[in-house]
Parts: C-alpha cells; structure tokens; sequence
C-alpha cells in the first residue's frame, strides 16, 4: 500500500437468498406450460385487454381478474435488442454469458407483450415483425419458473 | 391554496467516473456547501431535507440516516425518497411540496449516486420484476435499445439520427467544466464506429457512469426575493408513474408517461408551444434515441419528426429550443442526481448563472426526469413570478 493510494473496501460475493411469492395465477400458468406447452393470459373485464402472463390486479383499472384466458405457443417480435457487453447477473451473481438476445414478443391471442430471449444474435437476421415459437423445456425437467421457457424461435 | 416557491440556490461535484478521495456521505457535502454558498445561506438556515438516490447501487439502505453529515441533516426533518431514475425530479417535486404546503420556508433537495461502487446494470436489473421479469431484462441500455428498436421500425429513423443527438450533447458539455465528459467532443463517425453495446445502441450513444452529487434550495415566495435577486419561480411540475410490467408499455403510442406527465405541467404553465414558449430544455435523455423520440412526446414536433428537427439544428445552442446546454446525461450521469441536475441546470439558465453554457433571455426552462419502467416527471421553471 503506498502512502497516496485509495483504498475500497470489497463486500465480497455472496447473495442473500430471497423466496418469493408467484400467486396463484402465476402458478397455473407454469402447470400450463408443463402439461400443455401452451400460454396462458387473462383477460380484464373492464378495458377488455388480455394480458400475459396471468396477474390477479389489472392497474389501469384497479380491479380484481379472474377470467383466465388459453394462448397458444407462438407470437411476433415487437422489440428486440443484442445483448453484447458483460454485466453480473444479480439472479446468479456471476456475469451472464454474451451474446444473448433479449426482446418483447406479442403471444397470439394476447394484447401486451412478452419478456424472453430469442435464440438469433446476428442482427441481419432478426427484424421487428418476425414469427416466433416458444421451445420448452422437456416436461420432466421443468421447475415452475421462467425458465421452463427456454428461448423464443423465429419461424422462417 | 398552494404558496409559491422558487429555487434560489444549485450545488454541484465536478462529475467523475471514480471519486475515491471521498465517500458518499463527503461528496454530498461537497454539493450542498456549494449550493448554500450560491444563495449565501447557511446549513441553519435549512428547515428540512428531501434526499434520494438508487440505495441499491451502493448497497447502503437508510441513506437519510446514514448521510446526515454531510447533508447537514442532524436534528432536522429529513425525508429519503427514491424513485429510480426520477429520484431527482421526485426530490425536486417533494422540497417544492414541503414549501408550497406552507410549512417549510427554505427546504433543501439532495440527490446523489456513486454508480462506481456497484455493477450499475446488475443493481438496474433488481428493479424489475423477479418472476416474470429479471431472467431475460438486462438493466437500462438493452431495454432501451428494445424502445429504439421499434421506433426505427415505426419510423423509419437510422442510427445516425440517433448519433447526432449524442453528438449535439457533447458539443454542448465543452461548455460545462462540471460535466464528466468535459473536454472531450465526438463526432457523428466517432458514434457510428464505437462499439456495439446492445443492437442500436453503441458506445457512444448512451450515458457514462458518474459519481457525483447535486443540491438544490427551495424557499417560499415572501423570503426568496430577500435571498436571491433573480430566483428561478417553479411554474409547474407533473409526475406520471405508471405499471412496472415492463410488457404492458405499448412502444408504438410514444412515451405514454412523458405526453401525459407535459401535458399537465404545460397546462399548468400556460405553455401552448413547448418549442415557441419555452426558452431551454433540460432533458433526462439517458441515450441518444430518446432525443428523437421522447422530443416528440413533449410535443416539440409531431411523431416521427424528430430526427428532422434535430438535424435541423433547432435544439443546438442558438436553435430554436436549445436543448442540454450542460451537455445533458449522455455527458454525466449519476443516477440519483441526474434528474436533479436537470432541474437544477434549468433553475441556472432562468437565474442567467449559467456561465459559458447560459442560453441568452431565458424567460421559461424546462427539465424532465426519467426512470423505471418508462414513467417520467415534468418540471417548468420561469424567471416571472407565477400569478
Ligand atoms: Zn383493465
């Protein structure tokens, strides 16, 4: 240590665990994807919008939802970014791996968008408009999270 | 009936990407000393504090405790609000709320960051959603590159409209010795050649990381023409906060927030014309598209018209509506102060402080706040007294 340095202390590099609740319709929407690879949305009987995935409150309004609604497995791209530049993940503590895609995609049937990456990284080959499919986990393998979803596909 | 209130003192860091010569708590200090010096008030004078930052960037909860040497807040009141992006503004509105209630006179506003103590796009991703959201949304500059990534589909907008934006604030910060990026102008090639970051979105087009500070003093109309000659008057503000589903934003309506949040401040101002009756603008534009798109949702020129305007040279120093004088947040941002800068950049500009930077007969400032999941807060500062 030389007489002029700065000196930072370091926290060092473990999390604290955290145990979060999902709700019920969260719930359901997870057994959905593992008994029928399919979404599941909720329609809000006052703006009429079918959202996804499935929340108890809508905001806009205020109120109580409770009208579940089937979506199939497929969407469009509304939004989408490539990832290229290193952070740490605070769900792992470690720097998620590069490049990634990450974008918002319209499930058929549903009014708001959704949250997920897209398995292309080469921008030329992704455009705002594309068709896409959800790849699932094998059914044994799902945990009930949002990773049971495992990326987004275009259909070329 | 709401009392009125004007700023009459702004304090500043010289913004760095790394302060080690201080802590969070010194820095602070640096910034409110220079702000009581700029109204030649002191820290007694002060009857309470309104303080904010992002507490999880440096992991230190209960910063309104934690802070009071430096903020001067031993045995005052002392309120910690933190609102994301738009902590600053939210500090600004609420120091404006606490005097225009009538029970404070002199109230100050704090906001602060020190981005090098963390991962600053880790520390972003735990505002969102940790079921639905946090696995796939990756902090402020690939969700933003998804906003810029649909307004090019809307509109048709090329990266090199986005590149002059950035190249318009950094022109603007050579005159700014506050800034970070002081000093060191880019061109539209240089944005264009930087690296990819998150497809639009290069190097060169978003924000630096920034630790620095800024204060600023409010106080009540019967005293702040006793403390400075020239206050800045708080015409108006409006925050609009929405969902924080970040897939319930519909990217194809503009900046929902911002429209709603401008509608309602300009109204209250008698501002008809953003661009004809207002004289500056001090914008939270945190990358380089928002100052195409997130003009056009104040309602300086119709969607889509953006990169016209701005190519035009209207929101250059000397334009029509000259935009960031301060070299903007593309220039410094540390994000609890950085809204707050704005407003405080605003308040100079209206009390003709603004030095190298000042825009000339500057009658109406606005400043904007940004954060979160796209909600946005609206400022309008004038050198008359409201009526
Ligand atoms: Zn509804």
């Amino acid at each position: 240590m030389k007489n002029t340095e700065l000196l930072t202390i370091r926290s060092g590099d473990t999390g604290m665990p955290y145990e979060w609740s999902i709700g019920k319709y969260g719930s359901r929407f997870f057994r959905e994807i593992r008994e029928h690879q399919r979404f599941l949305g909720i329609r809000c009987p006052g703006c009429g919008k079918v959202r996804v995935p499935p929340r108890r409150l809508c905001g806009p309004c205020f109120r109580e939802l409770d009208e579940l609604v089937e979506l199939s497995d497929t969407g469009i791209i509304t939004a989408f970014s490539v990832v290229n530049y290193p952070f740490i993940d605070p769900d792992t503590g470690l720097q998620r791996p590069i490049p990634y895609t990450y974008g918002y995609i319209r499930i058929d049937g549903s009014d708001n968008i959704f949250s997920h990456i897209i398995n292309e990284t080469d921008e030329s080959r992704i455009k705002v408009g594309m068709k896409v499919r959800a790849v699932f986990r094998k059914p044994e393998e799902m945990e009930g999270n949002i990773r049971d979803i495992r990326y987004f596909e275009i259909i070329r | 009936m709401a009392r009125r209130v004007a700023i009459v003192g702004t304090g500043q860091t010289h913004h760095k990407s790394h302060r080690l010569d201080v802590n969070g708590r010194e820095m602070i200090h640096e910034a409110v000393t220079r702000a009581l010096e700029d109204c030649e008030l002191t820290i007694n004078d002060v009857d309470a504090i309104v303080i904010g930052n992002m507490d999880h960037f440096e992991s230190i909860n209960c910063v309104d405790t934690w802070s009071v040497e430096g903020s001067g807040g031993v045995m005052k009141p002392i309120l910690k609000v933190s609102t994301g992006g738009t902590t600053g503004t939210s500090v600004a509105i609420a120091a404006y709320y606490h005097v225009a209630s009538g029970l404070f006179d002199r109230v100050l506003a704090i906001g602060w960051e020190k981005n090098s103590e963390s991962d600053t796009t880790g520390a972003i991703i735990t505002c969102s959603d940790p079921i639905w959201d946090r696995f796939s949304y990756s902090g402020a500059i690939p969700s933003l590159a998804t906003e810029a990534s649909a307004y090019m589909k809307q509109y048709g907008a090329t990266q090199k409209d986005a590149a002059r934006v950035a190249v318009r604030d950094r022109t603007h910060a050579l005159n700014n010795p506050y800034a970070q990026m002081y000093n060191r102008p880019i061109s539209i090639e240089d944005v264009m050649e930087s690296a990819m970051l998150a497809y639009p979105i290069k190097l060169l087009d978003v924000c630096p990381r920034s630790d620095g500070a800024c204060a600023v003093v409010f106080a009540a109309e019967e005293i702040a023409g006793k403390i400075s000659p020239r206050p800045a008057w708080f015409k108006s503000c409006a925050a609009r906060h929405t969902t924080t589903w970040f897939g319930d934003v519909d990217y194809d309506t503009g900046l929902l927030s911002l429209q709603r949040a401008a509608r309602e401040a300009f109204d209250k101002a008698g501002i008809r014309s953003p661009a004809d009756d207002l004289d500056v603008a001090e914008l939270y534009l945190p990358y380089s598209y928002a100052g195409l798109k997130w003009i056009e949702a104040l309602g300086f020129c119709g969607p889509g018209e953006g990169p016209r305007f701005i190519w035009d040279g209207n929101t250059d120093m000397g334009g029509k509506i000259p935009m960031n004088p301060s070299g903007g947040v593309i220039s410094t941002n540390c994000i609890g102060a950085t809204a707050l800068l704005r407003v405080a950049e605003a308040a100079l500009q209206v009390m003709g402080k603004g030095g190298k930077r000042q825009v000339p007969d500057v009658k109406n400032a606005l400043a904007t706040g940004f954060g979160g999941c796209w909600w946005s807060d609206v400022v309008v500062l004038s050198k008359d007294r409201p009526s």
